[in-house]
């Protein structure tokens, strides 16, 4: 399993729009990815699930990959958070 | 074939299906069902054709008002694909034995509720996301077309009148004409009509029925008729009419990039009346040069509580950003007379349109004030945006409002919020009163906007949507064309700036009285743009 934190730094947190991007970028992968804040974490491949988290501006996230592409899950997904959110 | 004359209130022709607007009384009932996989099938092929009509939406927005706009049809996709939300459905339908629009309705109520129990007002708002693909399922599951309007494709709208908030929420990529029972030229239908550059027709009366859902018409909009299963004669004439119309459109296209200017080379602003954030697209099509009227009234018509501070900033913020630096002018809340909103809780007035509306509502209830100036602030920091005040009748009131304005401006100092610290304030003419003391008021503000419609009411003690009283309304009264320059003289004795936002500012009858008067903007429907700027460069 792989895994990385990160901070929010978009002013809107990860709102509707950040979040179905999000989402579709977890779905090219098929390793099984979990978004998580706190105690609470939701698969990132679940849109309800991940707006669910309500995630801030100033929060901080983790990320998992589990699976067969789990490292260019996580890199991808790593690359994506930082340019987007 | 049936003939019907009514009233014209857009020129221009169009030929398709009639449309009866049915107003949405959906109530799902929990039934026992024995094949419950039967049921999880119906919901399947809804689940698909619903994705396939937000793809054809998606791809429809993006078009028309750009990606950023567009994206909701696709979070709107991906609900939809959710497998929590899809497991929920199967699962109740399995478990309880009930029917898909029960399933369906249920976890539509479990899943908006906990997006409205978060503590964060922007995931609150996004409960009506929830509803609104569940309640495209349950249109598709109940074999009727959307809500509102029955079919995808573009109709002619037929409707007895429709309101305010009605007009705002209909997909305008369907809409070919407009057929009313009732209205007058000023209601809402029309002047959505005109905004939207489509061919309208109302008081058409009660020979307009029900019945006519699905058949073939032609609206001709120049006349003020529609024609009912139209024989073929009639059907050439108007295709020739209709080709003609498009004709001189394709001329005024030219117009598109030239200069507001006179041949003796004065020069003024035409900007455009906008309604809803989609409507950004229009006024972009038409290139206006910016926004001189943005109805802020949407953002609480189309909501069932009071908005918030958030879900009003990402609003202007958008269209702000849209504009892209061209200025655009914010009208705050101007709730009352003939828009109702049911949180409002607005008790039942004689004499509505004297009564407590727009900024006297402001003033007595500051907390709405407040919530509205704080995201203007916030998101002029976006773009140019400038903020106008309506209904004002004293100097006293934009003395009241600017010290809200401070204790606004000093919050957001205290939180280090950024905004533009040199926003234009500006006031709606549209009392006698307030022309009466536009020297006064002019000293306290950067502009005034005339909004002529309410003028024209209140000079001319004629309430605009009576259509019985159409003979005695003369919209080009002295009175008013008087009331009007009074109002320009003491904007520019104070070194101010004067628009006109109301409809008489597309009257191009009028448009070389209005440069005499050294009228600085004219903010008219976005479809009317073209048209002025012609008018403009032939005088």
């Amino acid at each position: 399993m792989k895994e990385f934190k990160y901070v929010i730094t978009d002013p809107e947190g990860v709102h509707a729009r950040p979040a179905g991007l999000l989402v579709k970028k977890a779905n090219e992968y098929t390793s099984a990815i979990k978004i998580g804040k706190g105690e609470k974490s939701a698969d990132c491949k679940r849109i309800f699930g991940v707006m669910g988290l309500g995630v801030k501006k100033g929060e901080e996230v983790f990320m998992t990959a589990e699976g067969d592409d789990e490292d260019a899950a996580i890199a991808g997904l790593e690359a994506f958070i930082k340019e987007n959110l | 074939m049936i003939t019907i004359t009514g009233k014209s209130v857009f020129g221009g022709v169009s030929i398709g299906k009639i449309s009866f607007y049915k107003r949405d009384k959906k109530v799902v009932k929990r039934l026992h069902v024995e094949d419950t996989e039967g049921e999880v099938t119906r919901f399947q092929s809804a689940r698909a054709t619903a994705i396939e009509q937000l793809k054809k939406l998606y791809e429809k927005a993006m078009d028309d008002v750009g990606e950023a706009n567009a994206a909701i049809f696709e979070i709107h996709q991906m609900m939809l694909d959710d497998l929590d939300y899809i497991e929920s459905i199967e699962n109740i339908i399995r478990t309880q034995e009930v029917n898909a629009e029960f399933a369906v309705a249920t976890t539509a109520d479990n899943f908006s509720e906990m997006f409205a129990s978060m503590d964060d007002a922007y995931m609150q708002g996004r409960a009506a996301d929830v509803k609104d693909v569940s309640e495209r399922i349950l249109t598709i599951l109940s074999g009727a077309g959307e809500s509102g309007v029955k079919t995808d494709e573009p109709a002619i709208i037929a409707a007895d009148d429709l309101a305010p908030s009605e007009t705002v929420q209909l997909d305008k990529d369907k809409v070919l004409g407009f057929a009313t029972m009732y209205g007058s030229s000023n209601s809402h239908t029309a002047i959505l009509a005109r905004t939207m550059n489509i061919p309208a027709v109302i008081g058409l009366g009660q020979e307009l029925s029900e019945k006519f859902d699905g058949r073939d018409a032609i609206i001709d909009g120049f006349t003020g008729t529609i024609y009912i299963e139209p024989d073929e004669a009639t059907l050439e004439l108007m295709r020739e009419k209709q080709r003609q119309d498009q004709e001189q459109r394709a001329l005024l296209e030219q117009l598109k990039g030239k200069e507001n200017v006179t041949k003796s080379g004065q020069k003024v602003n035409v900007y455009a009346n906008i309604g809803n954030i989609a409507d950004v697209g229009l006024v972009l099509k038409n290139d206006g040069g910016g926004i001189g009227l943005f109805r802020s009234e949407f953002l609480y018509l189309e909501s069932s509580t009071f908005p918030t501070e958030e879900e009003q900033f990402v609003a202007y913020k958008q269209v702000a950003e849209n504009m892209a630096g061209k200025r655009v002018i914010i009208r705050t809340l101007d709730i009352g007379a003939d828009k109702q909103v049911d949180y409002f809780n607005l008790a039942k007035e004689e004499n509505p349109a004297l009564g407590y509306r727009a900024i006297r509502i402001c003033l007595t209830q500051p907390e709405i004030f407040k919530t509205q100036l704080r995201a203007l602030y916030r998101a002029s920091a976006f773009g140019q945006i400038a903020i106008m005040f309506p209904m004002i009748i004293s100097v006293d009131e934009v003395k009241r409002i600017k010290e809200i304005i401070a204790e606004v401006t000093e919050e957001l100092d205290a939180a280090e919020i950024p905004y533009n610290k040199n926003i234009e304030l500006g006031i709606m003419i549209e009392t006698p009163a307030a022309v009466m003391v536009s020297r006064e008021l002019a000293k306290e503000v950067d502009f005034f906007s005339v909004g002529t419609n309410d003028l024209t009411q209140y000079t001319l003690a004629i309430d605009r949507q009576n259509p019985k009283l159409e003979s005695f309304c003369d919209t080009h009264h002295p009175a008013i064309l008087a009331m009007i320059k009074m109002a320009a003289d003491n904007a520019h004795a104070e070194g101010k700036w004067i628009g006109i936002c109301g409809e008489l500012g597309a009257d191009t009858t009028l448009t070389e009285q209005f440069l005499a008067m050294g009228v600085d903007e004219l903010s008219v429907s976005p479809a009317m743009i073209l048209p002025v700027r012609k008018r403009i460069r032939e005088l």
